[in-house]
């Protein structure tokens, strides 16, 4: 089990442990401003041509991209990967120099001064087309400024639409800093001219996975750790490692993060930081997009055309963006007395090393810790507050009743520490009017009452108006879903509150922890610091007047209980969604099966139970949260993952399986190690 | 104490003005007709010189009232040092340097600028040493009444005491200057020879004694300082006395020594009979053979001559458990792990090295300094690399970093004639303006060759050759001595430094060769960093130099030192940047030292250095060799 880790170091204090708000004192802000406010009064085109001269890392002699790749080439590090790989297969040294030559030609970037103004200007038009406004922290970027020249810097922005990373550099360059390397996806080399603006605009391509081959490996490693080094560029890439479709964080993937901090490790730089960026959208672009994708129509591939289609949302209005520079973090504090150095001086530099446990945990860490500084600085719109009161009171909801409860909620929002971005002091029901009529295609106002828009509904087949129904609560979950990582921890202890029909301290924590590790992947929580997580919970709980606590016991209060009742609400969602998908699995799946059979079987279960009227939980369609159930009954030891030639296949223990979904309903209590004294 | 007292009129012969010059002059011979005592009984062979107690001539420079001759709160000898006159030019006293009586121009501005340093804030140290405030003297009678049976002079004085209870790191310098060690020796011996260091061994172990040996008291590790918890009497054993070479053997090109003699003394003597050891540690001095042995050290021509390991062909030491020695005087011998490597680098806590069978050569018969000039440190380093892979490196071959380089400008002498100060501006113009060398990012390389001159010559050009493929220019002999005078006028600086609120040490490491350019480059980042955290002003000195190369890697050195004026505790502010150094040179490949030991103060990295099992085969040897820990010096272990 999952948790059994925690229990088994329960002595160890793991460094570097998110900081939660019962130790601090005051969380302060930044300030935002508004960087389209300034293109809407001046010349697009004299900004594009605008004397453009960044502040660069000290001591760096300027690299043409051209450079780069020869040095990368010539490097030990490729060198002996591809002498050892000619060795191994027979071949001569120059075929597989050829091959290293190809790859890094289709992953290079080639950033050019004029493909950046070209973007610089028509950014410049599509962004004051699409955006109200874009809301930047400027102390941040001052920070980033002084970071850039301080050390190599690394940008790990959130992930949540395409727009992000054409954002970040749009922003960088308006504010005359450094323009990053892009680590981006090799999908987006199937759109012609585009993908050869973007790799002039900095863009570098990775291919998805590439595991097994080591020259890719090893090339695509020193040719990031190249411009680190010499830091000829902030490098860009996102942790989450794809588009968050559900708004949700995403658990952060290791590979680049670990290849970024390699040169830290190996002391070829003083220091490196790392710089948390929270993205966020008031609409997002690809919202729709999203939504039928985890229901599992097809995302359309990435093609120029497409791009040009999907030209019409140009007409419509995205709101606002709010992007929040985290503090840079200091790779070496984060290390500091955590690494054990032998390891990198006992073998030559340039020799791949596969990193020791103590190092990939670290790395781990690392990754968590900076989703954690994401999702603190990640502002929440009214609209969000919305989603989240609307979704709980489905099918119609009292406008005046919707106006209140979003208050109400948004008080509750600031007290565990959510950013929430009011916009100028608008009063509540200007607020919620706003967000309604930028979201009308998920939400309208029906004679005083707000329901979901899902149009065509009335008039379809059963399938097709779950189908609808099912676009529409995905769409809304997509901006309730803003809110829960904020919320997750009080969360998880009011519903083991509920689960346990106990108020025994020990009762409750166990019922969280074995919640916190079944939502391992669904939520982002540092690993190995359960109690920690329970006791941050219950604080914030008791700081807004929920439950009471004492040495042994937990109670929820009179009061509390709105709080409560609410808080499992929102997360219902996830605990019937987990039931129906364990259920599915230790009732209906065959011996072995792949991600590909898993996936259109639940949603096909799930269906059926929903046009049956069977369940209410759409949100068990999603093919999201299909997949994070599957990981985490894995984790659980509910199922097995084997590697085979084409992929991997699960097998599930269904005895396993009921005993967590009995564990769900309390038939039996949770068993497990108490790691510390409550 | 009576006996000291009559011992102290026969130590001052040693110190005649002309008997420390240049060490240069020292070694080439220069001196051979200077003035000194006829009657030195340097080669006798008789076992021991000065029987009943009789002063015999000491032959050594260093005399038993160390005080007399050399600065007792500070480096060096009372006659030299750096003080700043009545125009507010920095000179250099005495005349036993070359750059005695010279005056300095621009050392002012250049240690205002580095360091922010200003002649108007002064701290004084005390004048003389309060007796009063000395730990008492606890010796027990009985022991008393033996040593004297023996009629080995001792001392039971508190400046003779205190003199012998600190090395030169800069905290016991500060003691020395503003407090008082919570522990030092109860009793100093002196004794003239191998009989009676095996008495005195006896008598320790006899009556449970703490042995302390004392050599040339140069120690940059701690290794001196008395264990404060201690509670045996601690005595001090002195080997300044046994200073004779017993024997010089020609055909083997050996030389059989008493292991108290200090460095100069050595090749001065040795000289004499057209001899050196070529062994020229920057303490060289002062520091004893036997702390060489002791400490494993090296020295600045080791790539002709080799480092203390590759020219001892034989050592005696007294152990508690009796007398340490092989059975010949051999070149190498295959009889299981060398012997000699437990006694080189134990650092005193296994027993005392009383005689050490030296290699020696002739005196070279020409000597070239030379220098030459980078674009940049990479550059420099990367022609070091080459010059290590051809295996030519001259005798001694070093890069200074450009701060460094900048240091020893500052320490240029008045130049006497205009036409030199023109020559000087031309240079400077052909390299900076001529030659595009950005004058605050170049670097120097100083050289040192010695041998034929024909052999010399010839092997220079191929050096510069080297050069400059990378981007070298040769910038004359005379940069290239001055970069070796810094080196040992730069303890005599920390002294100036000292009354100015400026405090400073220098550390060094072993590192590979691919990872030199990132030590350097992050220790002294590291450095100046770890400043700015603890408060210190302004930013201090960090600068670094390549000083020695081998063929898998280099040896680095690093000066260190900031003002510290605003800071309450700078001893403890010092020490805390200082260990935050030797962090940052192991996370980097680094090594815990090249030669200036562990001593105390690097004792915690030693598990890390050489494994849990390696500590212990050393802890095992301690054990067999001295069970009641009589050399109970706590170093290394």
């Amino acid at each position: 089990m999952a948790g059994a880790t925690a229990a088994a170091a329960p002595g160890r204090a793991r460094r570097g442990a998110p900081m939660y708000s019962k130790e601090l004192t005051s969380k302060k802000r930044d300030e935002f401003e508004d960087i389209l406010e300034e293109r809407r009064l001046s010349s697009d085109l004299r900004y594009a041509m605008k004397c453009y001269t960044p502040v660069i890392y000290k001591g760096l002699s300027p690299c043409k991209p051209n450079a780069i790749k020869t040095a990368v080439l010539q490097s030990e590090q490729v060198q002996y990967v591809i002498k050892q790989l000619a060795k191994e297969m027979g071949e001569s040294p120059d075929i597989i120099q050829e091959e290293a030559m190809e790859i890094l030609d289709e992953m290079g970037h080639n950033m050019q001064l004029g493909a950046v103004r070209f973007f610089a200007f028509t950014l410049s038009k599509i962004f004051k087309q699409l955006f109200q406004r874009v809301c930047v922290n400027e102390e941040g970027m001052q920070r980033l400024q002084h970071a850039i020249q301080e050390h190599p810097v690394v940008l790990l922005p959130s992930h949540r639409s395409y727009v992000d990373f054409l954002m970040l550099s749009y922003l960088l360059y308006t504010y005359d800093l450094a323009l990053p390397v892009i680590a981006a996806g090799i999908d987006f080399l199937g759109m012609r001219i585009v993908g050869e603006l973007l790799r002039r605009a900095g863009a570098f391509f990775m291919r998805r996975s590439f595991g097994g081959n080591r020259l890719y490996w090893a090339v695509f490693a020193e040719y990031v750790k190249m411009m680190l080094r010499n830091g000829y560029a902030p490098v860009e890439f996102f942790l989450e490692g794809t588009r968050s479709r559900t708004a949700k964080t995403l658990t952060p993937k290791f590979g680049l993060l670990s290849i970024v901090m390699e040169p830290f490790f190996k002391r070829e730089v003083f220091d490196t930081y790392l710089v948390p960026i929270s993205i966020s959208y008031e609409r997002i672009l690809e919202e729709s997009l999203y939504a039928y994708e985890l229901l599992g129509v097809p995302k359309p591939k990435e093609s120029t055309s497409g791009l040009l289609k999907a030209r019409r949302i140009l007409s419509d209005n995205f709101g606002t963006i709010h992007i929040y520079v985290g503090q840079p973090v200091s790779l070496r504090t984060l290390a500091s007395g955590r690494i054990n150095r032998c390891p990198y001086n006992l073998v030559p530099r340039h020799l791949p090393q596969k990193p020791s446990e103590d190092i990939q945990e670290f790395v781990s860490d690392v990754a968590y810790k900076m989703e954690l500084l994401q999702i603190e600085n990640m502002v929440l719109s009214p609209w969000v507050l919305v989603a989240a009161v609307l979704l709980q009171n489905l099918p119609a909801m009292d406008f005046e009743l919707l106006i209140e409860k979003t208050l109400w909620l948004k008080g509750l929002t600031q007290t565990f520490g959510g950013f929430i971005e009011w916009p100028d002091n608008l009063c509540a029901k200007k607020a919620v009017m706003s967000g309604l009529s930028l979201h009308s295609n998920i939400a309208r106002l029906v004679d005083g009452h707000v329901v979901l828009n899902d149009k065509g509904v009335e008039d379809g087949a059963v399938g097709e108006i779950v189908f609808k129904h099912a676009l529409a609560i995905l769409m809304c979950a997509t901006y309730r879903n803003q809110l829960l990582n904020v919320f997750v921890r009080p969360s998880l202890v009011a519903i083991a509150l509920q689960m346990t029909r106990s108020l025994r301290k020990e009762e409750v924590y166990s019922s969280f922890s074995f919640l916190r590790d079944v939502f391992s992947d669904e939520f982002i929580f540092f690993p190995g610091i359960s109690l920690k997580d329970f006791e941050e919970g219950c604080f914030l709980l008791t700081k807004c007047d929920a439950i009471q606590t004492n040495q042994q016991e937990i109670y929820p209060t009179n009061k509390g209980n709105v709080i409560v009742s609410f808080l499992s609400a929102m997360f219902r969602p996830f605990v019937e969604g987990y039931q129906l998908i364990f259920r599915y699995l230790s009732k209906e799946a065959k011996e072995a099966f792949t991600e590909k059979q898993f996936i259109p079987g639940v949603r096909n279960f799930v269906f059926q139970l929903l046009e049956k009227g069977n369940t209410q939980c759409y949100e068990a369609l999603s093919s999201d949260m299909q997949k994070n159930a599957l990981a985490a009954l894995v984790q659980l030891g509910g199922a097995k993952k084997k590697k085979m030639s084409n992929g991997f296949t699960y097998s599930v223990n269904q005895e396993a399986v009921n005993k967590i979904l009995d564990m769900f309903d309390a038939r039996i209590p949770v068993q497990k190690p108490v790691a510390a004294r409550l | 104490m009576a006996a000291a007292a009559e011992e102290a009129a026969g130590s001052g012969g040693g110190g005649s003005p002309s008997s420390a010059r240049r060490r240069l002059r020292i070694i080439s011979g220069h001196l051979r007709g200077s003035p000194r005592a006829p009657e030195r009984e340097a080669l006798s062979l008789s076992p021991c010189k000065a029987q009943g107690g009789s002063a015999g001539p000491a032959s050594g420079s260093i005399p038993k009232k160390r005080q007399e001759l050399l600065k007792w709160n500070g480096w060096g000898y009372n006659d030299s040092k750096f003080i700043f006159n009545k125009k507010g030019q920095a000179e250099f006293t005495g005349k036993r340097y070359r750059l005695g009586g010279m005056v300095l121009p621009t050392f002012k501005e250049w240690i205002e600028k580095t360091f922010g340093a200003s002649l108007d804030h002064k701290t004084t140290s005390r004048a003389t040493l309060n007796v009063n405030d000395v730990p008492p003297s606890i010796v027990n009678e009985e022991f008393l009444q033996d040593l004297r049976a023996t009629k080995i002079s001792y001392s039971q004085d508190a400046e003779d005491r205190v003199f012998r209870a600190h090395g030169h790191c800069l905290h016991e310098i500060f003691i020395l200057r503003e407090g008082m060690f919570k522990r030092v020796p109860d009793i100093v011996v002196w004794p003239v020879c191998h009989e009676d260091v095996v008495k005195i061994v006896e008598l320790a172990c006899k009556h449970n004694l703490c042995v302390i040996p004392f050599g040339g008291g140069t120690s940059v590790s701690s290794a001196l300082e008395c264990p404060e918890e201690e509670k045996r009497t601690i005595l001090s054993l002195d080997t300044s006395q046994m200073n004779r070479i017993l024997w010089i053997d020609e055909k083997n090109l050996t030389a059989c020594v008493e292991a108290g003699i200090v460095g100069q003394d050595l090749e001065k003597q040795l000289s004499e009979s057209g001899f050196c050891t070529g062994h020229e540690p920057d303490s060289m001095e002062f520091s004893s053979l036997g702390g060489w042995v002791a400490t494993r050290a090296s020295g600045m021509k080791k790539n002709i001559y080799g480092n203390i390991e590759d020219m001892v062909i034989h050592i005696k030491m007294v152990t508690p458990r009796g007398i340490v020695e092989k059975n010949c005087q051999v070149p190498r011998m295959s009889t299981g792990p060398d012997i000699h490597h437990f006694i080189m680098g134990s650092e005193g806590t296994l027993g005392v090295v009383t005689e050490v069978t030296i290699k020696i050569r002739p005196v070279p018969e020409y000597q070239k300094y030379g220098s030459v000039v980078f674009p940049n440190f990479e550059r420099g380093v990367a022609c070091l690399r080459e010059v290590a892979k051809q295996r030519c490196a001259p005798a001694s071959i070093r890069l200074v970093d450009n701060a460094q380089f900048q240091f020893g400008h500052a320490l240029k002498p008045q130049v006497a004639s205009i036409f030199t100060s023109f020559l000087d501006g031309l240079k400077k113009f052909y390299i900076t303006k001529f030659k595009g060398f950005d004058p605050n990012i170049l670097c120097v390389a100083t050289l040192l060759f010695e041998g034929d001159r024909e052999k010399v010559l010839q092997h220079e050009k191929q050096v510069y050759d080297i050069a400059t493929k990378f981007g070298g220019l040769a910038a004359g002999e005379d940069n290239g001595q001055r970069g070796y005078m810094l080196t040992f006028v730069i303890a005599y600086l920390r002294d100036l430094g000292l009354d100015y609120y400026i405090i400073g040490e220098s550390f060094e490491t072993s590192v590979p060769w691919d990872r030199v350019l990132d030590l350097c480059r992050n220790v002294k980042e590291r450095i100046v960093r770890e400043c700015k955290e603890k408060g210190v002003q302004f930013a201090p000195l960090s600068t670094c130099r390549v000083t020695q190369t081998y063929d898998a890697g280099a040896c680095v050195y690093f000066y260190f030192a900031f003002n510290y004026r605003g800071i309450s505790d700078p001893i403890h502010v010092y020490e805390q940047i200082e260990r935050a150094a030797r962090e940052e040179i192991l996370a980097n490949g680094g090594s815990l030292s090249h030669h200036h030991g562990v001593g105390k103060l690097r004792k915690r990295w030693m598990k890390e250095s050489i494994s849990d099992v390696g500590l212990g085969m050393l802890r095992s040897v301690k054990e067999y060799v001295d069970p009641n820990n009589i050399f109970g010096n706590k170093n290394l272990l």
